[in-house]
């Protein structure tokens, strides 16, 4: 009658990992799904998605590429969201210096203010921010989307870094000091480079985000021409939504870039987020 | 000595601070005045003042109702099914020797896909003719479903976004148990504390800090849900039944052109937001700080 204490616990973890691969099972299978049935044509996705293509081909991906400008998408998103990226950066180290290493009046206010605007969402700001935008003649320009989402990821950025740069050991700036370096070569050549892991994390995030954010290009983007990836996909879902074999493979080109980004930046990625998250 | 010359201030905090005001707290202030007059489009100037009459409008307003209601269901089960499965996982990974890294890497993942992708993604499942969950209704000789139907379309667009955020909760969950120091699990060991009872007293009280913040990460989530919304079900079809307050801003703002009304939902939302995370805070910091562990 009595079950050894061993096959117990063995029962245990099989059944822990039963579990772990199922969930892990939906999260690869829809992307393996996809890759696999973006190489059929529209007919043969609607009939047998589950099988291996009969004749496997690119022409979705052909496709795509002759009906949009795939290649201007790229193009349109890295200026974005890479500007978006570095501008947060320069601002936001500046800023968490600032604030970790001198005392002034209002500086609670300070931090205050920028903790307080992480509580606004992009809905309660967007429409008096459109109307600037319209009245600097920023529609449709890659800085009509920047400056806003500038604005919106830095709240998020300060509050990493500050973190960061909180703990750095301040007898290295002083001994710089008496050397005779200012405030601003400290910060170039000290801050900056030993905070480059926050500075990493900090950096993905908001690349993604901006690269992700749908709302702010829908609304400051109308020309086609300057459509950024996902507002380009979300019109090809619009026009050609039918299409099932075109559809499968322009979410692919969509994914390719944050996928290969993720694999190469898991690490940071992950650390970032629970630094910023645990910490602030 | 060297951080006394405050004049570094102006260059340090001066440019983030500018665009923080202009493109943050002005229109932040600038969308709560406009709730209050009358707005004719986009590039229109306030002309009448109307005092709270959108806001009593918006009361009555079934439309809104519908939203309000459909993103309160939404937070619900992110609450539930979000923190629920990501504190599952990461109590199941934190069990197991090998392969940690590995489930980290793959349940994390889907975060990073935009959630358009994921919208279009999940649009070919549930496609009426040939979408993959039919086709594995044909196969068990069931008749297909329409799954953007007015009883379902709800629930389909809170799959994919309980599916791809729960990663997100259970790498943080994950985090806040590794943080706890390991004497703590060796001395309830040698008190007789195993499996659910380990979790029970001493996992769980532990991660209250943690799980607390990421029910208010949860709850404030979905007040922002737009994209995914949007891809699945655009203007809330059907019928406006699949609303959610963002949605629902977006259409009166952007398509509708009803400015002032669109401002007031916003100022909902953002209030809103702000007492259910205070909601959150208290429920789960409290105790937190009778424990002496406040951060």
């Amino acid at each position: 009658m009595e079950i050894p204490g061993k096959t117990l616990a063995a029962a245990k973890k099989s059944i822990i990992y039963i579990i772990l691969s199922i969930w892990a099972f939906t999260t690869i299978f829809p992307f393996v799904w996809l890759i696999i049935n973006s190489l059929k044509p529209s007919r043969e996705i609607l009939s047998s998605s589950f099988t291996l293509p009969a004749a496997p081909n690119f022409d979705n991906y052909i496709n795509a590429f002759n009906k949009q400008n795939i290649l201007v998408a790229y193009a349109n998103s890295l200026i974005i969201s890479g500007v978006t990226m570095i501008m947060v950066l320069l601002f936001a180290s500046l800023v968490a210096y600032g604030l970790t290493r001198f005392e002034f009046k209002g500086k609670k206010i300070v931090i205050s203010l920028i903790i307080g605007s992480l509580m606004f969402p992009a809905f309660a700001t967007i429409i008096p921010v459109f109307r600037m935008v319209v009245q600097m003649h920023l529609v449709n320009k890659h800085f009509g989307v920047i400056i806003p989402q500038v604005a919106s990821n830095l709240s998020f950025a300060v509050i990493v870094l500050m973190g960061f740069m909180r703990d750095l050991p301040i007898e290295v700036e002083e001994s710089a000091f008496i050397d005779g370096a200012g405030v601003s070569k400290i910060f170039f050549s000290m801050i900056l480079p030993l905070s480059r892991p926050a500075l990493a994390s900090v950096a993905i995030f908001v690349f993604l985000w901006s690269y992700n954010d749908l709302f702010t290009q829908m609304i400051v983007l109308r020309n086609r021409n300057m459509f950024p990836v996902c507002a380009l996909l979300n019109e090809i879902s619009s026009r050609y939504g039918t299409d099932f074999g075109l559809m499968a493979a322009s979410v692919v080109l969509v994914v390719i870039p944050i996928l290969i980004v993720y694999i190469f930046m898991q690490k940071n990625i992950i650390k970032g987020l629970t630094s910023g998250a645990i910490k602030g | 000595m060297m951080y006394k010359k405050n004049s570094h201030l102006i260059w340090l905090l001066g440019p983030a601070l500018i665009v923080m005001v202009v493109f943050l707290y002005y229109p932040f202030v600038m969308n709560i005045i406009n709730s209050l007059y009358d707005v004719n489009g986009l590039g229109a100037s306030r002309e009448i003042f109307i005092g709270f009459e959108n806001y009593r409008k918006l009361a009555a307003d079934k439309e809104m109702f519908t939203s309000v209601k459909n993103t309160g269901i939404m937070m619900v089960c992110t609450v539930v099914f979000q923190v629920g499965i990501g504190l599952a996982l990461a109590v199941c990974v934190d069990a197991v020797r090998r392969g940690k890294e590995f489930f980290k890497t793959v349940f994390f993942f889907p975060i990073v896909i935009s959630a358009t992708a994921i919208g279009l993604l999940f649009n070919l499942f549930y496609a009426y003719y040939g979408g993959m969950f039919n086709q594995i209704l044909t196969a068990l000789n069931k008749a297909p479903i329409n799954w953007k139907s007015d009883s379902l379309a709800l629930l389909m667009i809170i799959l994919p976004i309980v599916w791809s955020y729960a990663g997100f909760y259970f790498v943080l969950i994950f985090t806040g148990i590794s943080n706890i120091p390991s004497d703590i699990f060796e001395s309830a060991l040698l008190d007789g504390a195993v499996g659910w009872k380990k979790f029970r007293y001493i996992t769980f009280p532990l991660l209250k800090g943690v799980i607390g913040t990421c029910v208010t990460l949860a709850v404030t989530g979905s007040l922002k849900v737009f994209d995914l919304a949007w891809v699945i079900a655009p203007r809330g079809a059907p019928k406006g039944s699949t609303h959610f307050m963002g949605t629902y801003m977006y259409e009166t703002t952007f398509i509708e052109e009803n400015i002032d009304y669109g401002a007031s939902i916003a100022l909902i939302i953002v209030i809103i937001g702000v007492v259910v995370s205070q909601i959150a805070n208290r429920l789960f910091r409290d105790k937190e700080m009778k424990n002496g562990n406040s951060r």
